[in-house]
């Protein structure tokens, strides 16, 4: 397997996609790619900088710590100084800034925040440390959707009582609709993130296509895989044809993955959800059902009023909707670095500034 | 979260009800929740997300992509369909 995969980081077949790309252009085409793990393959592997000239490539919102509401960091912030509680969170979300301070700060100041590869393991501190509450900041896309979710089932099942989670599950279809309904658009072409579609398939894409007429690729995220996806939806725009395809076989089906998707229906359902810097999109989350509200953070902890306060300077919520590019931004390198991050797009390692910032793009 | 590599199952066990596996990614070990791949067997690859198993990967998937390459390079695909 190992020696396969490597082809996928071959030099030699991403030129040869790469010189087929460039024969096929004829004319400008703004592609964007929704994931912000995709976002940052792109730019670690140079591709870039060898796409033709004619190729834009939109960074989409596709990174749940971005996207991640101020509301929602300054709820983890309020619960994890709460004495009592164990706090465990994916790394990035630590670093990212709440209206007043962020999760490390937290930390600094004696609360005890972990960080987890994974929920599963954050249920396992919950049943080593009865006596405390261990709350989970259950971020992300489609695809930790069911890692999150068998946490609370597990919890359920297990009767760990003293462990719930913070939602703040966000879904890709909805931010596709927003952006392509939205009268600034420039997006005329989508790679679809591979492993959100891993986890859901892909047929509910296809009404998107044809809708918007707008050809979407889904995507995976060696270098070889990013290039085939980029050729596959220069082919559909040069050809005029708006329909699905899949670039990434390997991994994805049209019918995703149902037994993850039953843990999701089993635990989540639809909401409407605000997005850090591009506010709220109707049906775009998941919240915890009525069922599982014992093991909801929200409903557990006190934490309803909570007065937010946004930096003033950040323009992440432009960046996130592709309308401006991180080096338009007159606190990038300077005033916003990862070190200190002035908006969640320069902490993550899916953020757009980060990205840019890290692989000195300009 | 998205950039996630194959790893190969050495193990599958059972913690309390969840089915569970220990997974190597390059020398790394990692235990992974399996509940998603109920057909997931030791020496399978997987491809993992926060400790979850999302989707299971053959050699001959893998290399059906890459089999593809003739054709491209043969400049035998038609402009309006998939090479996929």
């Amino acid at each position: 397997m190992n020696a396969i995969l490597d082809k996928y980081r071959s030099a030699e077949l991403v030129e040869k996609v790469l010189e087929q790309i460039r024969n096929k252009v004829t004319r400008p085409w703004a592609i964007m790619e929704i994931c912000g793990g995709q976002t940052h393959a792109f730019m670690q592997y140079g591709l870039t900088d060898m796409l033709p000239k004619e190729i834009e490539l939109i960074h989409g919102p596709g990174c749940p710590v971005c996207v991640t509401s101020l509301e929602l960091v300054d709820k983890a912030i309020a619960i994890a100084s709460n004495p009592n509680v164990i706090f465990t969170s994916y790394g990035d979300m630590l670093r990212v800034p709440g209206s007043d301070q962020d999760l490390f700060s937290v930390r600094a100041s004696g609360g005890d925040v972990r960080v987890v590869y994974s929920p599963i393991e954050s249920l396992r501190i919950a049943k080593e440390n009865p006596d405390r509450q261990v709350v989970f900041f259950g971020i992300g896309f489609e695809t930790t959707a069911p890692s999150n979710a068998i946490s609370v089932i597990k919890a359920k099942t297990e009767k760990i009582n003293n462990y719930s989670m913070l939602v703040s599950h966000v879904c890709v279809p909805p931010a596709m609709h927003a952006i392509l309904g939205s009268s600034s658009n420039r997006v005329q072409g989508f790679l679809a993130a591979g492993h959100v579609c891993a986890v859901m398939g892909f047929a509910e894409y296809e009404p998107i296509a044809v809708q918007y007429h707008t050809p979407i690729a889904v995507t995976g995220f060696e270098p070889l895989d990013l290039v085939l996806g980029i050729y596959e939806t220069v082919k559909m725009l040069e050809s005029g044809i708006f329909e699905v395809r899949n670039a990434y076989p390997r991994a994805v089906t049209r019918e995703g993955n149902k037994a993850a998707q039953s843990i999701i229906r089993e635990t989540l359902e639809p909401c409407n959800r605000n997005w850090r810097g591009i506010g709220e999109i109707p049906m775009s989350g998941w919240k915890l059902k009525r069922e599982y509200a014992d093991y909801d953070a929200e409903m557990r902890f006190d934490v309803a009023d909570i007065k937010t306060k946004e930096s003033e300077i950040c323009i992440s919520g432009l960046i996130l909707q592709g309308l401006k590019k991180p080096f338009e931004c007159s606190a990038f390198g300077n005033l916003c670095t990862p070190q200190n991050p002035l908006g969640a797009t320069m902490v993550s390692s899916e953020g757009a500034c980060s990205a840019y910032y890290r692989y000195g793009r300009k | 979260m998205c950039l996630a590599v194959p790893g190969k199952i050495l193990k599958i066990y059972q913690n309390d009800t969840t089915k569970m596996g220990v997974v190597d990614f390059g020398g790394v070990e990692l235990d992974v929740c399996l509940e998603a791949v109920p057909d997931a067997a030791v020496g399978n690859y997987v491809i993992v997300h926060a400790g979850f198993a999302i989707s299971t990967l053959t050699d001959e998937e893998a290399q059906e992509t890459l089999d593809l390459f003739d054709q491209i390079d043969a400049f035998q695909d038609e402009d309006n369909e998939s090479i996929f």
